[in-house]
């Protein structure tokens, strides 16, 4: 079905992000997934919204058929979102680094251990 | 026309850059107070109204609904408006010496800030008709909830914060995935529209997994086993004050979605979800109260047992029977009194004696009487003693699994209270049984102690006088197992 | 390719911009290489791979991709097409959608990217006066630093383009923001953050932060007070078009200031946090509150 080829890349790309948020122990990589994650669903709502021979939905005299412009508002508002969990993790990963020397998962899970 | 629906949320939500601009703690304090106060006056005029007169919608942007974002309460909403601002209300008159207490002088202003903000965008998501505009609150208050959680005063409340973080995105990025593939299938985003656009489609499996993916999203958030690994740090490193608001009031904004999305959204019978919620509910149950047994900091003892507690609340939706949906209903308010009072009776420990471990809490009974006497209520509402609030979610959740013959859940329950037993026993016996290192009297200031009790106290009050409680659920299940919105 | 202007923009200043450079800045606060993984984490595969399946089972019998005729397309998606021009006056759909349609979520985005900024503030933002740092960034690079010095109003012009052009093609409040937030970014790498605060300091990016929401609400309040709902603009004047024309205008520009004030306070808080050599030694017990 290369009908759907275009949603399997972009399930196959999120697959990816989220096997490094779970996998990875480095807490910057764990973002890094999220973020690949988080792009893909991104793709899901343009792939939905694209229309072919469409234009992009500014409207102007001469077009006819335009892409969806739903899902790009929701997007533009995903993406802030997103960048918005980014800043706080990376604050957040700055002071765990200072607090306890480390950003790895598994020496932080045994320093907690030690509570 | 009448503002009343979008009022609570936009007092809130903007009282927060105000408290940023004046950048005084203080006024930030009292700000934070008087909004919390109107939305809770502006909570119960709806809830009155909605009783007398059917749900309330509001057309944002001037634009009708399906074309504009609406807020739409009906009588589940109006319900969960007012516990959330009850809580919050009462949160924020206790806070002020406990956050000066325990947060760093230059940050304390943040605090304010990101509590209102917290407070203001869960009274959004309950409110919302539209799917997107859910999302867009409930990240509002996952961001500001990581930022109040990192607040803390152990150097652990980061890793928690951080833990959290990841869950709770991942979970939010499903959500996300569930609202893109509804979109797909019907061209809509008001609840209300896809629910009747769903029908013609709903077999379909685009939409089966549009559910399942909301699904796992709002249980991560939920805090329902196996997905509930955040919870426990999160409440125990979070600042005391932080951990009862969230402990009240979060967790039941993610119960409140799963309830809309499976009956107003999907439709009551949609998939056999309730085998599924049986099993995890009396899963965390069991696993909950057990583990709660063997901790050593209060918090993180009473943590465990929210863990516990979550599971009775999807238990009763599990038995998919009116009698159950009621007990988690009501169960949704008696736990928010409940974890209410106790986190801010840790609160005023932590305040008064440093830490909230057990070595604190030898001999509290002396050192700090009505704290102490405030546990005790709350304990006993936990375990579901008559008299409680706890006692009549604990009996209807009984009844439901006895009306659908499943008496051998039935006894499980009733092992799991058991085991509630054994750890409120230790709190018990703790406070009025062991000798205190230091009999120095030091009770709670009257700020503090005005909320803690008058939470404490509420828990006798709905346990004996149930009509109101009674009167707002039985109107929520009719409505919501009729059917109707 | 995709035919979404708007979002490749937002998503280029944003995702590839700001993103990188907040991994870059904490990459270098912390240390630059992980611990190499040890071995395959078959949790995680099978994870994975059953979350896989199970989106692409749910998603094969979605619409063919760029099927003109996907219910996805009706209803709501046709309404904005046809009607956004006439009842709005403004041709780019997206931003009608955005400022007027669905306005309430855009205060909404706005106030994530607040809480962003409050969250970064508790985290990073120093609990005692800091002290200014010798300012020798890249000041042998005379190249760049002339270069820079000429871009910067450019772009500072580029951003208010964007802004006030928004409703005719890709653009708005967000990306405006952004740009003009990275003219300050530039500054800032090539004459040090102390100049970029000489001109905006502190206490003005936390005012105009807090501002650019209570623009944006403001607007709101003011259709209520002529009779409307919250944010319904054709209450702010007598003929509809004109009306929501200047509620878009002034919402967007709500949006532009609070973006750019906190994406610049955002930049110099991490920019300002000093590098600590590892592996820490224990702290003397001085510091208040265990941290």
């Amino acid at each position: 079905m290369p009908d759907q080829l275009a949603y399997w890349l972009i399930i196959g790309l999120m697959m990816i992000g989220l096997y490094i948020v779970i996998a990875h122990a480095n807490l910057i990589k764990k973002i890094i997934g999220l973020s690949i994650m988080q792009i893909s669903v991104f793709m899901l709502y343009i792939g939905i919204a694209y229309v072919e021979g469409g234009a992009i939905p500014i409207i102007d005299a001469n077009t006819i058929l335009y892409s969806n412009p739903i899902p790009h508002v929701l997007i533009l508002t995903a993406i802030v979102v997103g960048i918005a969990t980014v800043a706080l993790a990376m604050a957040l990963i700055i002071r765990i680094n200072e607090a306890f020397g480390t950003i790895e998962e598994d020496e932080l899970a045994a320093g907690a251990g030690e509570q | 026309m009448s503002h009343l629906p979008v009022l609570p949320v936009l007092i809130l939500l903007l009282t927060a850059p105000v408290c940023l601009i004046i950048n005084r703690v203080n006024v930030a304090w009292l700000m934070t107070v008087l909004a919390s106060i109107l939305a809770l006056v502006c909570a119960w005029q709806i809830l009155g109204q909605v009783l007398s007169s059917g749900p309330l919608t509001y057309a944002l942007d001037g634009w009708e609904a399906p074309f504009g974002i609406e807020y739409r309460i009906d009588l589940l909403s109006a319900w969960m408006l007012f516990i959330i601002s009850l809580l919050g209300s009462l949160v924020a008159l206790f806070a002020r010496q406990s956050i000066a207490y325990e947060i760093e002088p230059s940050r304390q202003v943040y605090f304010y800030v990101a509590y209102l903000l917290c407070f203001g965008a869960l009274m959004g998501v309950v409110s919302s008709g539209d799917i997107f505009h859910i999302f867009v609150m409930l990240e509002i208050s996952a961001l500001s909830s990581y930022t109040l959680i990192a607040m803390g005063r152990n150097k652990l409340a980061l890793w928690a914060s951080f833990q959290y973080l990841i869950l709770g995105t991942v979970g939010a990025t499903f959500i996300l995935i569930g609202i893109g593939l509804i979109y797909a299938m019907t061209g809509t985003l008001n609840i209300a529209d896809i629910a009747e656009r769903l029908e013609t489609v709903e077999q379909s499996r685009t939409v089966i997994t549009a559910f399942v993916f909301m699904t796992l999203g709002t249980l991560l958030k939920l805090a329902l086993f196996p997905l509930h690994l955040w919870l426990p740090n999160a409440y125990t490193y979070a600042p005391s004050v932080a951990s009862a608001f969230l402990a009240a009031t979060a967790t039941k904004v993610a119960l409140y979605l799963f309830i809309r999305f499976t009956y107003t959204v999907f439709g009551a019978d949609f998939l056999p979800m309730s085998i599924i919620l049986v099993a995890l509910g009396i899963t965390a149950a069991v696993v909950g109260s057990l583990i709660a047994i063997s901790q050593t900091n209060l918090k993180r003892l009473f943590a465990y047992s929210s863990v516990a507690q979550i599971g009775y609340l999807v238990l009763g939706l599990g038995m998919a029977n009116q009698t159950g949906l009621t007990s988690t209903l009501i169960h949704t308010f008696n736990h928010a009194l409940m974890k209410g009072a106790l986190f801010l009776s840790l609160g005023a420990v932590v305040y008064r004696l440093g830490d909230s471990t057990f070595k604190e809490f030898f001999g509290l009974g002396q050192r700090m009487p009505l704290t102490m006497a405030a546990i005790t209520i709350a304990c006993a509402s936990l375990l579901g003693l008559p008299g409680t609030a706890g006692f009549i979610s604990k009996w209807y959740l009984v009844s439901a699994a006895i009306e659908n013959d499943w008496w051998l859940l039935a006894g499980v329950i009733l092992m799991s209270s058991l085991a509630t037993a054994v750890y409120v026993w230790r709190v018990i016996d703790a406070g009025y049984f062991q000798p205190a290192v230091n009999t120095q009297r030091s009770e709670a200031p009257i700020v503090m102690l005005a909320p803690m009790l008058l939470l404490a106290f509420a828990n006798i009050y709905f346990g004996l006088e149930t009509s109101f409680t009674l009167m707002v659920v039985d109107g929520i299940t009719s409505s919501l197992l009729g059917g109707g919105q | 390719m995709m035919d979404a202007a708007d979002v490749a923009f937002t998503e280029a200043a944003v995702g590839a911009g700001v993103s990188t450079l907040l991994l870059l800045k904490t990459l270098a606060l912390t240390r630059r290489y992980a611990k190499p993984q040890k071995q395959r984490n078959w949790l995680a595969l099978s994870i994975v791979t059953i979350t896989g399946c199970l989106l692409i089972y749910g998603t094969s019998d979605l619409p063919a991709y760029g099927s003109a005729d996907a219910p996805a397309h009706q209803h709501l998606s046709a309404h904005y097409l046809e009607k956004s021009v006439e009842e709005t006056g403004v041709p780019n759909v997206v931003t009608a959608i955005l400022a007027s349609y669905r306005g309430f979520d855009t205060m909404g985005e706005l106030v994530v990217i607040f809480i962003a900024g409050i969250g970064v503030l508790s985290l990073i933002s120093p609990t005692e006066k800091v002290k200014a740092s010798s300012g020798l960034f890249l000041q042998q690079h005379t190249v760049l630093r002339i270069v820079g010095k000429m871009l910067m109003p450019l772009i500072m012009m580029f951003a208010l383009y964007v802004q006030f052009h928004g409703d005719y093609g890709p653009g708005g409040g967000f990306q405006a923001g952004v740009i003009f937030a990275s003219a300050m970014i530039l500054y800032s790498i090539l004459f040090g953050p102390e100049a970029v605060r000489a001109v905006i300091s502190d206490r003005v990016t936390r005012l105009l932060a807090a501002f650019g929401i209570l623009l944006y609400a403001g607007t709101g309040f003011a259709a209520m007070v002529n009779g409307g709902a919250f944010l319904d603009y054709t209450f702010l004047g007598s003929e509809q078009v004109a009306a929501q024309l200047l509620g878009i205008l002034l919402v967007e520009l709500g949006v532009g200031i609070t973006v750019a004030a906190v994406m610049v306070r955002v930049f110099l808080e991490f920019d300002q946090r000093p590098v600590i050599k590892l592996p820490l030694l224990k702290l003397p017990v001085t510091n208040k509150g265990d941290r």
